[in-house]
């Protein structure tokens, strides 16, 4: 009997209240997939309305049910579905699902530590995360709808029951789920940055750090740093509208009433929310960077080319994010000054990321690139990165934003620039990761069939919003039938859904591989990439201190790759030289 | 009938399993590792990027040649002119980025796929290379930012007084618009949400003088052609965005605050109709903030007209205080 409480007790620490760094990321990426999962659904269902609006749908019916009388979604419902859709996809699996895994595994592995810096605290991370994913799904179940007014939630739209069915509990459930979730992402980002701090083993000085690890800091920083500002934003709105206060209101007339609101401002909540939402972007988009730039260069069996410009573009990106987030609000009413400040700041961060792009482009010139679903998948994120990252020269022009500000141009620029280099780039990584995630290997036709159906789609799905947004189709829109200039863009839309469909289709692939290899299938090797870092010398089984014996030191950088001598030999007779590997006598460290 | 769907996708399942336990038997029988990549594949994964390089331009040339005729017509207010310039001079510079660097992504993809007879070059560093690419893109940013912060300086600065001009308020509230003209004085009277009465939905203030004269009116707006607009916004409820394509021109309305927005209209509706051939065309102001259930359907149609014309059709129009 005492023994059969033991194994009670050992399951219940070893896979729920686990405070390991690595049962704690498989966690964040379980979740985070889950609900990555019911955001693509959405998605689906919206798309569904927007390529056939109007036409009566069996499934939708289905899974919205009184949301979709006859099959036919309720156009505040059509919103409510947008904006799970947003918050679902950038907060619970961008930002949780994306750094909660990657940062969690990869943190105490890459720079040598047997775990976090506070292994509770990390396990309240999740159990906060988890909670906060809870609450956002019960929203979907109350009177009224899920939140409907944006993931940006502006007041008072959000503010007001009246003017939207989302905006009552629905909304409240919102703003408690992202407070949890918020201290969630506190408490990771502040454990990440001490562990790297503090926890690195012998000789992994910050110029040895894998670019993953600075990704992860400097996103954990941006986080610590912008998060409580959303936090401050969420409780005032929750004080207008619970308390009476009026922060954000002012001079309201709505539902035959004019309410007592006098003297505060929408706008203020909008500059509170994109102090936020634009390093948000970046949040989610450094790990996805960092991930990748460790994939290319191993998988291209060369260094990274320019590793110290590499991080100094990091952390030019991560200082300017904090100083553009005027650019979400040309044309709000802000001061026009303050509009050519922004422009001026928002096209600078072009520098950084070109740099970021052409040292990924000679990284891979002359290698010898291996094509893993990883790889495969890292040079989907260059794409994307490129393709989406141009266009924001248009949108951060203040003078151009106002003819296509808000219209699907805008839908089309930061889904393939931020949505799809983020997830490329986690894809990547669990590719990659998958052996020292759960010890067996992904399926590699599999993960190749589910790159080649993601990348074409989801061009086919985001790439002809640009035209639409020439047409100046606005946003958020539950149909374009109503205006006739907008009857010639129904065929768009009806291509750009099928092209969703055969997305999501896709999706399916992965999820079905990620389940069968994590349970069937076949053991990993140690080091089946033959990386350099640090990760790779721990043993595939799990254990809670990560090496056997002391922790390995480290005497050189991680990007000996194809490092030859001068008869053009490999120096140790392979093409890569791990990082625990002492320098030889006439070597020198990094990348001289 | 779900339950039929259910049992095909559980067979669906069962039947992807077995058949990677049959390939991973496969290769193990060959003594191959089913999660390597052979050198062949590799190479196929190379010839694919690169295939998939020319599948990708071919679908973005298509999508300019099928959907150019889509865009919006030429600007019809004289900064969208200097809008359009901007933008055009921004794609001439971000159409060869984007078609180079994947050139250059997807043909390195092609050429340096894994060989076993080949070594990767050692190649980690090299200033000039990172100057050039600091140096060439802020070049070119110089000169977008620099015309773009004129142009939106331009854009951005209120009419004079003294310069002859219309000027209109646009009130926005769910789900429809209300345009009021200043009338003979040129002042637009004081309004406020509280003097909400009755027939004064937007709550003008009757006892202002400046109020009597004020022309107000749904529907549709009328603009004179080349007389500069000063348009001032306002919202009764939620944020709405004032959006006119056709004149690249939109402003945010905000609960508690004015917002202004000017434009010179340059072409009445009459010769648009001629220029995009269609008989019913009409330019739109339309809401593009996310504000409610209804958002997708917030419309007032706008005439451009001659000054004669545009005069007659305000003289039609009662004042507030009729």
């Amino acid at each position: 009997m005492s023994t059969h409480h033991h194994h009670a007790k050992d399951f219940l620490f070893t896979y729920v209240f686990s405070q390991d760094h690595k049962m704690i990321s498989k966690q964040f990426l379980v979740t985070g997939f889950l609900m990555g999962f019911l955001g693509l659904v959405m998605s689906t269902l919206f798309r569904l309305q927007l390529g056939w609006p109007g036409e009566s749908f069996e499934i939708v019916e289905l899974l919205m049910g009184s949301w979709a009388e006859d099959g036919v979604m309720a156009p505040d419902k059509y919103l409510a579905l947008v904006t799970m859709h947003g918050t679902i996809m950038v907060f619970f699996l961008l930002t949780a699902g994306l750094s909660g895994t990657f940062s969690n595994l990869l943190i105490p592995l890459q720079v040598g530590a047997r775990d976090m810096a506070s292994g509770f605290l990390n396990m309240l991370s999740y159990w906060f995360f988890f909670i906060s994913c809870m609450l956002m799904l019960a929203s979907l179940f109350v009177e009224g709808g899920a939140a409907s007014a944006g993931w940006t939630i502006y007041p008072p739209l959000s503010a007001l029951p009246q003017a939207i069915p989302g905006s009552g509990t629905g909304m409240t459930l919102w703003l408690v789920s992202m407070s949890v979730f918020i201290v969630s992402s506190l408490l990771g980002s502040l454990n990440y940055i001490v562990t790297i701090f503090n926890l690195r083993t012998k000789g992994m000085t910050f110029t040895r750090l894998p670019l993953t690890i600075w990704a992860f800091l400097l996103t954990a920083i941006l986080g610590v740093l912008s998060f409580p500002v959303l936090l401050a934003a969420a409780l005032l709105l929750v004080f207008d509208r619970s308390f009476g206060t009026s922060f954000y209101l002012s001079d309201i007339y709505i539902g035959g009433q004019v309410l007592d609101h006098s003297g505060g401002s929408p706008i203020l909540f909008e500059h509170l929310f994109w102090f936020l939402g634009h390093p948000e972007v970046y949040i989610v988009l450094l790990p996805a960077l960092g991930i990748t730039s460790e994939i290319i260069s191993t998988m291209s069996r060369k260094p990274i080319f320019g590793y110290r410009a590499m991080i100094g573009s990091m952390m030019a990106i991560a200082f300017l994010s904090f100083i553009v987030w005027g650019h979400h609000m040309f044309l709000t009413g802000m001061n026009p000054f303050l509009g050519s400040v922004f422009t001026f700041t928002t096209l600078l961060i072009a520098i950084p990321s070109a740099v970021k792009v052409f040292n990924y482009l000679t990284t891979l010139w002359k290698g010898n690139i291996v094509f893993t679903p990883a790889t495969l998948f890292s040079v989907g994120l260059v794409s994307t990165f490129i393709s989406g990252g141009v266009t924001g020269l248009i949108l951060g022009n203040s003078a151009l934003d106002i003819a296509v500000h808000d219209t699907y141009f805008v839908v089309g620029h930061f889904h393939i620039v931020m949505g799809l280099s983020a997830i490329f780039g986690m894809f990547a990584g669990v590719y990659h990761w998958f052996p020292k995630l759960f010890g067996r290997m992904m399926n590699n036709k599999l993960g190749t069939l589910h790159f080649w159906i993601s990348i074409i789609c989801a061009y086919g799905v985001f790439f002809p919003m640009h035209f639409l947004g020439f047409s100046g189709v606005p946003r958020r829109y539950y149909t374009n039938s109503e205006f006739p200039m907008f009857d010639d863009m129904l065929d768009i839309n009806t291509l750009i859904s099928m092209f969703a469909i055969g997305a999501f289709i896709g999706q399916l692939f992965f999820f079905f591989n990620f389940v069968y290899s994590a349970f069937r299938g076949p053991k990993a090797p140690q080091n089946p990439w033959k990386g350099n870092s640090l990760e790779w010398t721990s043993p595939v089984e799990h254990f809670h201190g990560n090496w056997y014996g002391e922790i390995p030191h480290v005497y050189r950088w991680p990007y000996d790759y194809s490092k030859v001598n001068a008869q053009g030999e490999y120096v140790y007779g392979e093409d890569f030289i791990p990082q625990t590997t002492p320098l030889g006598e006439d070597e020198k460290d990094g990348g001289h | 009938m779900t339950i039929l769907v259910v049992v095909a996708v559980i067979l669906v399942v069962i039947v992807g399993s077995q058949l990677l336990k049959i390939a991973e038997l496969r290769a193990a029988s060959k003594g191959e590792l089913i999660y390597e990549i052979t050198e062949k594949e590799g190479k196929l994964h190379g010839l694919t990027m690169f295939a998939g390089f020319f599948v990708f331009m071919g679908f973005f040339f298509w999508q300019m040649w099928a959907w150019y005729g889509l865009k919006l017509p030429v600007s019809a207010s004289t900064h969208g002119v200097d809008t359009d310039f901007l933008a055009n001079l921004t794609y001439v510079i971000i159409t060869p980025v984007f078609i180079l660097t994947h050139a250059v992504l997807l043909y390195f993809c092609f050429k340096y796929a894994y060989s076993s007879t080949r070594k990767a070059l050692f190649f980690s560093h090299s200033n000039k290379l990172e100057l050039i690419w600091t140096t060439v893109p802020s070049l070119a940013l110089t000169v977008l930012i620099l015309y773009g912060l004129t142009s939106w300086n331009s854009i951005m600065t209120p009419i004079p007084e003294e310069t002859d001009h219309v000027l209109i308020e646009v009130t926005g509230q769910q789900f429809t618009w209300t345009a009021r003209y200043a009338g003979e004085d040129k002042k637009l009277g004081r309004s406020h949400v509280t003097l909400i009465e009755g027939v004064n939905a937007t709550g003008v203030d009757a006892a202002d003088e400046n109020s009597k004269d004020d022309k107000l009116v749904k529907g549709e707006f009328h603009l004179p052609v080349n007389v500069p607009v000063q348009f001032v916004f306002r919202s009764l409820d939620a944020i709405h965005g004032a959006f006119m394509p056709h004149f690249r021109s939109q402003m945010n309305c905000v609960p508690g605050l004015k917002t202004q927005w000017n434009m010179v209209p340059t072409i009445t509706t009459e010769e648009m109709k001629k220029i995009t051939g269609n008989p019913d065309f009409n330019y739109v102001l339309m809401c593009n903030k996310i504000c409610g259930a209804a958002h997708y359907n917030m419309q007032m149609d706008i005439i451009v007209e001659s000054q004669e014309d545009y005069d007659k059709w305000l003289a039609e129009q009662k004042t507030f205080i009729e």
